[in-house]
């Protein structure tokens, strides 16, 4: 500490040097923070990154889930969620609906049938303002336990490495569920067909705040029929988009939305480990899908369906997806919304980019 | 405005100290949610969110006393190209306490977010829906947090350098608690 009793005119190196560490200091603990110092941290860029395909990303498009198709139409809630739930979306109404059928792969222009996994990002706004948000998949449990698994998946299976996902699965036991739903599950020719499941655990509180675990489903009202992929090719590259434009054209497609809620004990924190049979499961509305619209100009297509957009009545609990999806799609949304001149809006025809 | 006296008003020297600590608070917590992906990352964000739009409310505050209570003349010995870069410096400063939480506001309505603070309220869009906007906002919002930053680095190492180096009143006029070399400053 200087003396104050004793004015000096020379500058003092010591106060000099003290005042360039503590700015060194403050400069070194920002780097820090923001990760630059730690090429080893999972960030939500190196995320993102690890889903490119081995040309790179797409630029314009979502960086997974790429090829997709908006529809918008309304939640037709029944009144049975509002005994766990207070969120106005569980009180008996119709609410309006948006949302994407989308197929899970990064290649905006990939054959349906090389896609396994198939999507549904769902909005639903309630008159009192609030607005929820979710990305569900067809697969019954989620492919691997942890954000930091699905990272290795990514990686491993970009890997030049034959054996890069044979040592990723003897690492990961919990992908044989998956693998084994993924081989023998029937595939559909139909989005209207397929089930979604949101697969993270939630909470919901009613009004007296007291908490239950949950997931949730939107199973279709369509009656399934099993098609092998290879009749799914020979109906052309982009027969799901066609096929649900046409049906929904002749009359709304529903989809009944199931909470199901987990036992005191079960395990919330592991989006591949399925809840035991038999819990008890509500249903408590019917999606109804009225209008499909191309992405392009679509109104889905610069939403971002981060499933930590809930409305008050429903929490997170402690799975770590929606957290790790939330700044994994933000990082996507910032990249794709930068990107518009390589996937212009119709309005704006390309005239060396657009606005 | 010149305030005679030698030393910023008690509130002057209240929302500085609490606003300096919210935001350093701010461009750390900001650096570091979009640098994880860990459970944190929801309630960092939620907590930038709400903090930020605290900021923007103590600047607006903060700007109408400071019209109204002025500054403590700068030493006069001070080189007029170094009052200059102070000046500027803290107009800069006030600039950006203000534009910073309202850029990250827009950014969030361009991109349609709702946006959500701590205890549950609920804030209007203040832009419309818009991809080119939010690709701007995205970038200014980023850049101008880094010149924040760097601004604020500098203005501590100027701060410190009336401290411990000129000793001429222009620290204790701002320090928070009254110095003990009050009474004697280098003038
Ligand atoms: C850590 C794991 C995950 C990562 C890194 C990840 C990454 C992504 C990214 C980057 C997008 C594009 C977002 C955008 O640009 O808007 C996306 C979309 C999507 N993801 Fe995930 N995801 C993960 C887990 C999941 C899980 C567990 C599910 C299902 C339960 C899921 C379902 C979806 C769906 C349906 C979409 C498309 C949403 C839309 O239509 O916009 N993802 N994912
Ligand atoms: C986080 C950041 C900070 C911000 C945004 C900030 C902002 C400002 C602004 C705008 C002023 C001008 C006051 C006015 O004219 O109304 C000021 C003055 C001052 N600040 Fe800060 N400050 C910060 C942190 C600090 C720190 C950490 C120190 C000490 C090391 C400090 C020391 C001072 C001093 C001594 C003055 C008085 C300068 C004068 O007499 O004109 N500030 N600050
Ligand atoms: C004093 C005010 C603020 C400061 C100093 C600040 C600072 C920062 C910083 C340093 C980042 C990280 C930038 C990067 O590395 O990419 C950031 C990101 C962000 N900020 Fe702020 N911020 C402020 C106010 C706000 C407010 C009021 C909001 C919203 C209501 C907001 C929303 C965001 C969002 C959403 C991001 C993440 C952007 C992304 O997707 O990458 N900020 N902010």
């Amino acid at each position: 500490m200087p003396d104050s009793s004793q004015p000096s005119t020379q500058p003092s190196i010591g106060a000099l040097a003290l005042i360039a560490v503590i700015v060194a200091a403050g400069a070194g603990a920002f780097a820090y923070t923001a990760g630059w110092l730690s090429p080893g941290r999972l960030t939500p860029a190196r995320l993102v990154n690890s889903l490119a395909p081995p040309g790179g990303a797409v630029p314009g498009h979502r960086r997974n889930h790429a090829k997709g198709i908006c529809f918008t139409g309304v939640f037709e809630s029944n009144g049975n969620g509002a005994e766990f739930s207070r969120a106005q979306v569980f009180a008996r109404g119709r609410y309006a609906a948006l949302g994407r059928f989308n197929l899970g792969s990064p290649d905006p222009v990939a054959p349906d049938a090389a896609v396994r996994v198939r999507g549904m990002g769902l909005q639903l706004s309630t008159p009192d303002g609030a607005v929820w948000r979710t990305a569900m998949i067809d697969p019954p449990i989620f492919a691997v336990a942890t954000p930091a698994a699905f990272y290795e998946l990514q990686t491993a299976s970009h890997s030049p490495d034959p054996d890069a996902i044979k040592r990723f699965v003897a690492g990961h036991p919990e992908f044989m569920a998956f693998a084994d739903w993924a081989k023998h599950a029937p595939w559909t020719a139909s989005y209207a067909q397929d089930a979604f499941n949101g697969l993270n655990a939630f909470i919901v509180v009613d009004a007296s705040d007291a908490p239950r675990a949950v997931r949730w489903s939107l199973r279709p009202q369509a009656p399934v029929v099993a098609v092998t992929p290879d009749a799914l090719a020979k109906l052309g590259p982009n027969h799901l988009e066609q096929e649900i434009a046409a049906r929904v054209a002749q009359g709304p497609q529903r989809w009944t939305m199931v909470l199901t809620l987990a036992d005191p004990g079960d395990l919330t924190a592991d989006p591949s480990k399925a809840w035991p049979a038999g819990r008890r499961s509500v249903d408590v509305g019917t999606l109804v899908v009225e209008q499909i619209e191309a992405e392009r100009d679509g109104p889905c297509r610069d939403i971002n369906f981060d499933p930590t957009i809930l409305p008050d009545g429903i929490r997170l609990s402690d799975d770590p997806f929606p957290a790790a999806r939330s700044a994994a799609y933000a990082r996507s949304y910032d990249l794709r919304t930068a990107e518009t001149k390589h996937y212009p809006y119709h309005e704006q025809p390309t005239a060396g980019g657009r606005q | 405005m010149i305030n005679p006296a030698k030393r910023f008003t008690v509130p002057q020297r209240a929302l500085h100290w609490l606003m300096a600590a919210c935001i350093l608070a701010m461009l750390f917590i900001g650096v570091g949610m979009v640098s994880t992906v860990t459970p944190a990352y929801v309630p960092l964000v939620a907590t930038h969110k709400t903090l930020g739009i605290a900021i923007l409310l103590l600047a607006l505050i903060r700007l109408a006393v400071r019209l109204r209570s002025g500054a403590p003349a700068l030493p006069a010995d001070l080189p007029a190209p170094m009052k200059r870069a102070a000046e500027l410096s803290h107009y800069a400063l006030y600039a950006l306490m203000i534009a910073m939480p309202l850029i990250g506001w827009a950014m969030m309505s361009t991109a349609a977010y709702p946006v959500v603070l701590y205890g549950g309220i609920r804030l209007p869009a203040i832009l419309p829906q818009s991809s080119t906007l939010h690709a701007l906002l995205w970038d200014a919002h980023a850049y101008l947090a880094f010149a924040f930053f760097a601004l604020i680095l500098l203005h501590i190492a100027a701060a410190l350098f009336h401290a411990l180096v000129r000793r001429d009143g222009v620290f204790s006029a701002m320090a928070p608690l009254p110095s003990r070399g009050e009474s004697a400053p280098a003038e």
